[in-house]
């Protein structure tokens, strides 16, 4: 166990490393002469020079990758262009109410997509079963941000049920007890992960009640209840573990679009008035920031995989 | 075929006869079969073929003005003379989905092909080299898809998109990743196969392996992937047009047609938004739809080899 986790956490690092180059790269193509971002188009020449001199982006590339990365193991990711604030207190400011909204969303969805998917696969090809796949697949391929749109105009608009707009406190406590104004946002982004997560639970299902051990445990006379509490649903959940830690980049992607939507100013909002005033060190610093997450939520995967399912060999 | 020509100019009487290949379906026979008994497939034909012919065509037998803005007709409701209304510039809103909806399909369908044509490419080429070059093709692979596709094609949006063809390129120059993963596995599935082995003795080089033999072998996951892919860029495209970094005036997308729509969505223009919205999420399962019932089919002449 030992051994494999220092492997797969080296692995780790070197895509870590990996994904710096690609967004240092990338930063460097998007914004070739940072002074010229930073002073405007009014500036003169001469002053983007000398700004570019005196902050080291007339360096060789090599070299400025080399601090970039010294940076951020400092931990500082840089500073707005237009903010005139360090990246990371940005981030840092707006990264809890992301967290509250995708934590959220993401424990509403799996409690409800677990069951229903093995309550597909129980009944496969019933009316409740394709009830429930043809809703799915129009969540599935509708975009996130028309989802929204859909529940805004209904419950918003028209029955006044919710406010339109997220909550713009600034307080955990506030957030929470203001469902008037969280329901709608946590219910699309719900929706979105539902509908992808409840298909894959019922083909996991599906898999499993092909299996022998279900028909040992119906063929020894185990009611249909205990054959899928003790049996059915313990191996069936294995695969999902896999499916959410992967599906880290789904949830962040849609996050933005849903706080772009809903105007909750998270991480998401951070990075949509960014891209309006190209403000390209927090938009790669964000992007950085879910690299990370997104490697950190396989490795988190593949270790709870292997702890929950004793099968899985580590090597 | 010409040696053993050569070597038995007279049939034998008790040989096989050369018609009984024909008897036998082939495996692309039988996955045209399961796919045309698929009645989802079926529909999902049927509506995308419908919209190809309703954005393209319509224009031609429903003309409207979608270059000059008229705001004395602005948000007419649907009726009046405008089947759909029109829109806060006094375009008739049918004729804006007929445009826009050229744009969606062609930037889904030029993004898609783009993507699976670097991704069939790379995988091969992966699949082919195998040991060091091949893992570290793999990693390099693995290191791009945990960035989140959508925000490395916002970002490169704010600077580069604006037409058909650079939307296009964006799209497709970061989805590559799911294609090549695909294609290399069955590269490396069909590497050690006998007429791999016959091409080589053969002489042939590696390109010559690779367009001639590998990718044409890999079709079936190839297409099963564009179809998937279509249905992904075109959502994407809708998204990135939503949050205004898609195609510039005069050029129009159903995604930038429903951002425009949710500026007036307190007014009730409800016709701004659903016809479009409808119309975007039904081309979307359509294609959807079609690559589900690809990759069965080609799951049946899989299980045929």
């Amino acid at each position: 166990m030992a051994r494999y986790l220092v492997r797969r956490v080296l692995t780790a690092v070197v895509v870590l490393i990996g994904i710096s180059m690609v967004t240092f790269a990338l930063l460097h193509i998007m914004s070739p002469s940072p002074g010229r971002d930073v002073l405007g188009l009014q500036a003169s020449r001469a002053s983007v020079a000398a700004y570019n001199l005196a902050h080291g982006f007339d360096r060789p590339l090599v070299s400025q990758y080399l601090t970039y990365i010294n940076q951020l193991l400092h931990g500082n990711l840089g500073r707005s262009y237009k903010l005139n604030q360090s990246v990371d207190a940005l981030l840092a400011e707006n990264a809890g109410r992301t967290a509250m909204l995708v934590g959220v969303s993401l424990a509403i969805a799996i409690a409800i997509a677990m069951p229903l998917g093995i309550f597909q696969a129980v009944k496969r090809n019933k009316a409740a079963d394709n009830v429930v796949t043809a809703l799915a697949f129009t969540t599935y391929s509708m975009p996130t941000f028309f989802l929204g749109l859909l529940l805004i105009d209904l419950f918003a608009l028209r029955l006044h049920l919710f406010t339109a707009e997220a909550s713009q406190s600034t307080s955990a406590f506030v957030i929470f007890t203001d469902p008037r104004s969280m329901v709608l946002p946590v219910a699309t982004m719900a929706a979105v992960s539902i509908a992808l997560y409840s298909r894959y639970q019922r083909s996991a299902a599906l898999d499993q009640l092909a299996q022998d051990y279900i028909r040992l445990a119906r063929a020894k006379g185990l009611s249909a209840r205990l054959v899928l509490t003790r049996h059915l649903v313990r191996n069936a959940c294995l695969p999902m573990i896999t499916l959410i830690g992967l599906s880290v980049p789904l949830l962040l992607a849609g996050n933005l679009v849903i706080e772009s939507v809903f105007n909750y100013p998270g991480l998401g909002l951070l990075f949509f008035d960014s891209l309006q005033n190209e403000d390209y060190p927090v938009l790669l610093a964000y992007t950085l920031l879910s690299g990370a997450l997104t490697v950190a939520g396989n490795l988190a995967a593949d270790i709870a995989l292997a702890v929950a399912d004793p099968r899985i060999e580590l090597t | 075929m010409t040696t053993s020509a050569q070597l038995s100019p007279v049939p034998a009487a008790d040989a096989p006869e050369g018609g009984s290949a024909a008897v036998t379906t082939t495996g692309w026979r039988l996955a045209l079969r399961s796919f045309a008994e698929n009645r989802l497939a079926v529909v999902g034909v049927g509506i995308v073929l419908f919209f190809v012919l309703f954005c393209f065509a319509g224009p031609h037998l429903y003309h409207t003005n979608q270059t000059s803005v008229n705001v004395v007709n602005s948000f007419e409701s649907p009726g009046s003379g405008h089947l759909l209304g029109t829109d806060g510039q006094g375009f008739d809103e049918l004729g804006r989905i007929m445009l826009g909806g050229q744009s969606s399909l062609e930037v889904g369908l030029f993004a898609a092909v783009i993507a699976t044509t670097i991704g069939a490419l790379y995988g091969t080429a992966a699949g082919l080299a195998g040991g060091v070059v091949d893992a570290i093709m793999m990693r390099f692979v693995d290191m791009l898809l945990s960035i989140p596709f959508l925000f490395i094609v916002l970002i490169v949006a704010t600077r580069f998109s604006s037409t058909v063809v650079s939307l296009s390129i964006i799209l497709g120059m970061f989805s590559w990743l799911v294609p090549a993963r695909l294609v290399r596995a069955e590269v490396l599935a069909l590497r050690h196969r006998g007429f791999v082995a016959a091409a080589r003795v053969m002489g042939s080089s590696n390109t010559r392996l690779a367009l001639r033999h590998l990718i044409p072998n890999a079709l079936g996951v190839v297409v099963v992937n564009i179809t998937f892919q279509i249905a992904d860029a075109i959502i994407a495209v809708a998204t990135l047009g939503f949050l205004g970094f898609g195609l510039y005036y005069p050029h129009t997308d159903w995604g930038d047609q429903l951002s425009n729509g949710v500026t007036y969505l307190t007014a009730g223009y409800w016709w701004l938004i659903y016809p479009v919205g409808i119309c975007l999420i039904l081309v979307v399962m359509a294609f959807n739809f079609i690559g589900d019932a690809l990759r069965d089919a080609v799951d049946v002449r899989l299980r045929r080899r």
